[in-house]
């Protein structure tokens, strides 16, 4: 096949993971360019960075059940809490009397545990899911959020109440400890390649889950659930299957989320973090893994961007408290405008603006 | 049993401020097929609006005055934001108006500033003795406004031409439009006229307590309600309005120490478990239309 690269002769070479030499070409050099990034930018910025891959995990979580199985998630938040507060419980100090704690502060043992128990859980809401569709499904999960909020604030025990948080999880692989500054590297330098070395398992076991039997099925359920059942889809089961390994995904992303700044505060599950998810994979493009990352880094380091807007345009203020307009209130309003501009001009989202640029390529100088 | 009265009430009292804000979602509903989330920005500009205007006029003249920009409001975001999405899946609508939510919150959070604001009603927190129980007065003039507003609201639907019009492009708007309805004013005005409803339960909401950035959260509490009464029922949301909001308060009143893991702000959450116990019985909640589906 040499020189013809595009020629599939099985279905199997056109669904491969990486079936053109472009993609290919892309992934390495995308790969070697974020494994080259820690030694040439600020710890500051690489935190950041780290932060935006561990959202990416949550929002892949997400797009499985909302963009490939179109079942509309706000819940995001609460599987999210699960996972937090699972890995934090697991790895706090055992001889805490204030805070749940067993000592166990291997990554593996705790990350698996907290998407496990969040995947349950999402298993647990499933039979809701099933019998309902649409806005329907959309608002009961909202409510799950609201519920799941009351229970952490005042489940003190295990989450330390409003206002005092617990410490996050302690992330440890094999004696190595990664949120501490190390002889080689520093703590965001490590933070850094581990959540990058994550984002990549996870991103490839979803992009293998979803060309796979189990991701027609659930393209299948959302395309027309009741076509789906025909046909001879189980929709009951993938619908169920898809929450739980939403859930799990979102789980992971929770237990490693506050794993940066090392602190979990009850409040912070809140509508506002679903929506902030929702709006990831809005913007970065439904029912696509990569697009999953993009719209992750797009709204991670959005608050990062504006922050630079005073020293550009004088009239925007820095301080909450001066008044005018401050960089607060610009954030805000940038990422409501962001949601309505993308979904009214570019409903893919970045993905799709990616796909436009291609296409103008690969066909140039023609326009079709 | 005085102590059970007045707690019922309070309950109809605030339940009526969750009716108002239920009727503005059932109407975006019943005429898009969309649940709007930006309710609970115009809950607030409606609130805000009356608590700077009521600095230079008097209350009921400031209400009046917010409702309409309110309302403008309304019909402003449904022609810029949600016309052109037309025809697209109900799922990315409802987004674009999370969008809405946020962009107009942050510009109406900015006019409240951290302080709690005022409305200036004539209502305040005084109280009156009626058979013997003692009620807040405001929660009386909500609940005497919730009903006259909701009995305007079905003879307008149920007598007026527009108001047929609008039933008539909710069943079907392809017949509507062939009937000479205009869909699109048909749209205008369901957004105008929940806009409205939604800045009314706003101001009633911020009586007395005075209005502050959080309280948009509340107009959250509308949704629980819809599920029940059903997302395509007006009469269904008033009385799921009604009935929320006296579990709500009897909840709040006797049920506090009912565990202390549940805490004693326990009655917040309980709109939402009763809307899940409610959908694992009936899917389409107490009054709604049970959806049809053809392959």
């Amino acid at each position: 096949m040499r020189g013809r690269p595009l020629l599939y002769l099985s279905y199997g070479q056109d669904m491969a993971l990486l079936n053109t030499p472009a993609k290919r070409w892309w992934t390495l050099g995308l790969v070697l360019v974020a494994v080259l990034l820690p030694f040439m930018l600020e710890d500051d910025l690489l935190v950041v960075l780290a932060t935006a891959f561990v959202a990416a995990i949550g929002a892949i979580g997400l797009n499985l059940v909302t963009g490939y199985a179109g079942q509309v998630s706000l819940g995001h938040a609460f599987f999210l809490a699960i996972g937090a507060y699972t890995a934090a419980a697991l790895s706090g100090d055992p001889d805490s009397t204030r805070l749940i704690g067993f000592g166990i502060t291997s990554l593996p043992i705790w990350l698996l545990a907290s998407g496990l128990v969040a995947g349950l859980a999402g298993l647990i809401v499933a039979p809701l899911a099933a019998r309902l569709r649409g806005l329907y499904l959309a608002v009961v999960t909202l409510g799950l959020v609201f519920i799941g909020e009351h229970l952490f604030k005042h489940w003190r025990e295990l989450t330390g109440g409003v206002g005092v948080g617990r410490p996050a999880a302690v992330p440890e692989l094999f004696g190595l400890q990664f949120a501490v500054d190390g002889a080689m590297f520093t703590k965001a330098q490590k933070l850094y390649l581990l959540m990058f070395v994550l984002l990549v398992i996870f991103g490839v076991l979803a992009r293998n889950l979803v060309r796979s039997r189990i991701g027609r099925a659930l393209a299948a359920v959302r395309d027309r659930d009741l076509a789906a059942e025909v046909i001879g889809v189980d929709v009951t089961r993938y619908k169920m299957l898809a929450f739980a390994v939403s859930s799990f995904y979102a789980g992971v992303a929770g237990a490693l989320l506050y794993v940066m700044i090392g602190f979990v505060e009850p409040g912070s599950f809140n509508l506002a973090m679903s929506v902030q998810y929702i709006a990831m994979i809005l913007v970065g493009g439904v029912a696509t893994i990569s697009g999953s990352i993009m719209g992750a880094l797009f709204i991670t380091l959005l608050p990062r961007v504006t922050r630079e807007l005073p020293a550009v345009l004088p009239f925007i203020s820095s301080s909450s408290t001066a008044g005018g307009i401050t960089i607060f209130q610009v954030e805000t309003i940038l990422y409501g405008l962001l949601i309505i501009g993308f979904l009214i001009f570019e409903p893919r989202g970045l993905f799709g603006i990616w796909i436009r640029i291609r296409t103008y390529w690969k066909s140039w100088p023609f326009s079709h | 049993m005085n102590d059970f009265l007045a707690t019922v009430v309070r309950g109809l009292g605030n339940g009526s401020i969750y009716a108002l804000l239920a009727l503005g979602f059932v109407i975006i509903y019943k005429s898009m097929r969309v649940i709007s989330f930006a309710q609970p920005a115009f809950m607030m500009a409606g609130g805000v609006l009356v608590s700077h205007l009521v600095l230079s006029m008097n209350f009921f003249l400031a209400v009046l005055v917010s409702l309409l920009l309110t309302a403008l409001l309304g019909m402003g975001v449904e022609r810029i934001a949600l016309r052109p999405m037309i025809g697209k899946p109900v799922f990315v609508i409802a987004i674009i108006t999370l969008g809405v939510d946020i962009v107009i919150r942050t510009v109406v959070n900015s006019f409240i500033g951290l302080d709690i604001r005022q409305m200036g009603d004539p209502w305040g927190l005084k109280q009156l003795k009626l058979l013997g129980v003692t009620i807040d007065q405001r929660h009386l003039a909500t609940l005497v406004t919730t009903l006259v507003v909701v009995a305007a609201l079905f003879a307008f639907y149920r007598w007026s031409r527009t108001g047929l019009a609008m039933r008539a492009a909710s069943s079907d708007q392809e017949v509507a439009l062939a009937q000479g309805v205009s869909v699109g004013r048909v749209f205008s005005l369901s957004w105008a006229l929940a806009a409205m409803l939604a800045g009314l339960a706003g101001v009633f909401l911020s009586t007395g307590i005075g209005l502050e950035q959080n309280l948009w959260l509340t107009a959250l509490k509308a949704l629980p309600v819809i599920i029940l009464g059903g997302l395509d029922s007006l009469g269904g949301a008033v009385i799921a309005g009604l009935t929320i909001g006296v579990v709500e308060a009897l909840v709040g009143n006797y049920g506090g120490n009912l565990s202390p893991v549940f805490g004693g702000d326990f009655f917040l959450v309980v709109p939402y478990l009763l809307m899940l116990l409610v959908l694992l019985v009936k899917p389409y909640g107490l009054f709604g239309t049970r959806e049809v589906e053809r392959i």
